[in-house]
């Protein structure tokens, strides 16, 4: 017995209402390998890490880059790199990018003037009357 | 498009007493921040289960949910409307595959979740299991039941995972295209012939019990999910959610002068809340469990494809190919 359906194209397709007897489970890997993928929204920006998809080949990951990650939204340029050829530091070691208030001689906010210019000016002042 | 149909599942929830405690208290202490959990952050058994539930029965729902209204490309009425449709039924799949990406970060594969869904394992959104009769049916699922997906997807977008919430950000805006394509069928029919009102208004009749349905059963009768809620995987109750689908969406359904078939529903002033005739979850239940009119015929339908598409697939298989979990 086949499927009758409401879709022309289904019943003629003559599936086997019990094809769950005959079908086999996908084997490893029958999706291929993963991809990620980055935008660009407009020139100028940053180019984005925006998610990931499967493919067999890098042609054919910008395809399904292009239709997954770039059907609507604006784009200009769109990247695939191999999952397994990033290299990364993960967020579980977060920690290395932290920092300490003693490290301030690298940051903009470790240098304060203002104290010792009001002083000099106080004194300048001073010295003059 | 998806509800809530059975997010919690009748399992016991695993204590969170056997998680290592301090762990525990950082990962939840992070969640009270409002920070977002990354994949590789440790997380609770528990809220990994879950979410790879939740996310997997969302890419299901994407992927079966294109079949009913695909059935209606071939005689979609018009040049205009069979491009649109076919555009919409490309954006569902397209949603399917962004969140089977979000839920491998969580280490189930992508080939163990679509066997899960063939083998009948994995549930998908019960709404599919009914078919869509006439041109009608499209327009009201398209409007209604697309609604009721992005009050679901809204809420779901603030929750904790950080990959789920990015993938649901890119399929809210493209659902407000389907969201506004509905309305313009809806409106159509609506405010036409008294053949096409009464089309749409059979439709509506039609769907009304799944709507209904859409975000799960009442909260009197679901499992506790107080845990869920601190953690963030569930970010409404499946009442509220419902609440805002009616009090966006029953007005404007009024407007087009059509009805709703259920006499008892009217909004209680007091209370500010809807008020409904319950429907039936008896068949809500039994068509979750595959007594619905298309179950059979989705699943033998998505069997067949994975089947005739194999050798495709295989072609392609190099050598150098290694399934790494995508990174974010």
């Amino acid at each position: 017995m086949t499927i009758k359906s409401l879709d022309p194209r289904i019943t003629r397709a003559e599936i086997p209402v019990d094809n769950e007897s005959t079908w086999t489970p996908l084997p490893d890997m029958d999706q291929h390998e993963t991809y990620e993928v980055f935008h660009q929204e407009k020139r100028g920006d940053q180019p984005t890490h925006v998610g990931a998809l499967h493919a067999p080949n890098p042609e054919m990951a910008l395809v399904f880059a292009k239709e997954q990650y770039a059907r609507r939204s604006r784009c200009v340029s769109i990247w695939v790199v191999r999952t397994q050829d990033i290299h990364t530091i993960g967020i579980e070691d977060s920690d290395v990018f932290e920092t300490t208030p003693a490290k301030d001689y690298r940051e903009a906010r470790g240098y304060r003037v203002g104290g010792k210019l009001t002083e000099f000016k106080r004194r300048r002042a001073a010295s003059n009357e | 498009m998806y509800g809530n149909l059975s997010v919690i599942d009748a399992q016991p929830n695993m204590p969170s007493e056997e998680e290592d405690p301090k762990l525990l208290a950082e990962f939840e202490a992070r969640i009270d921040r409002g920070e977002k959990i990354e994949p590789h952050d440790w997380m609770p058994r528990e809220y990994r289960r879950q979410l790879i539930r939740m996310i997997e029965q969302h890419a299901h729902s994407e992927i079966i949910g294109a079949l009913p209204e695909g059935t209606w490309i071939t005689r979609a009425p018009g040049f205009k409307r069979k491009m649109a449709l076919m555009a919409k039924v490309q954006d569902e799949v397209g949603h399917g595959q962004l969140l089977y990406s979000a839920a491998e970060t969580l280490g189930k594969s992508r080939e163990a979740m679509i066997n899960d869904l063939l083998s009948g394992k994995s549930k998908y959104s019960n709404v599919f299991n009914y078919p869509a009769l006439t041109w009608g049916d499209t327009a009201v699922i398209a409007w209604l039941i697309d609604a009721g997906a992005i009050v679901n997807q809204v809420a779901n977008s603030k929750g904790s995972y950080g990959p789920y919430c990015r993938a649901l950000e890119r399929i809210c805006q493209e659902e407000s295209f389907h969201l506004k394509y509905g309305y313009d069928n809806v409106v159509t029919l609506a405010t036409g012939t008294e053949t096409q009102r009464a089309m749409v208004q059979e439709a509506l009749n039609r769907w009304w019990q799944p709507i209904m349905h859409f975000h799960g059963p009442p909260d009197t009768v679901s499992v506790h999910t107080e845990k869920l809620v601190r953690w963030k995987v569930k970010m409404a109750t499946n009442d509220e959610m419902r609440q805002e689908f009616l009090d966006g969406y029953v007005p404007k359904i009024w407007e087009l002068g059509l009805t709703v078939p259920d006499p008892n529903l009217h909004k209680n002033p007091e209370t500010g809340l809807w008020e409904f005739t319950e429907p039936d979850w008896e068949e809500f239940k039994r068509v979750i469990n595959g007594d619905g009119p298309c179950n059979k015929e989705r699943l033998a339908v998505r069997r067949m494809a994975e089947e005739e598409g194999r050798w495709v697939r295989e072609a392609l298989k190099r050598p150098s190919q290694k399934y790494v979990a995508p990174l974010a």
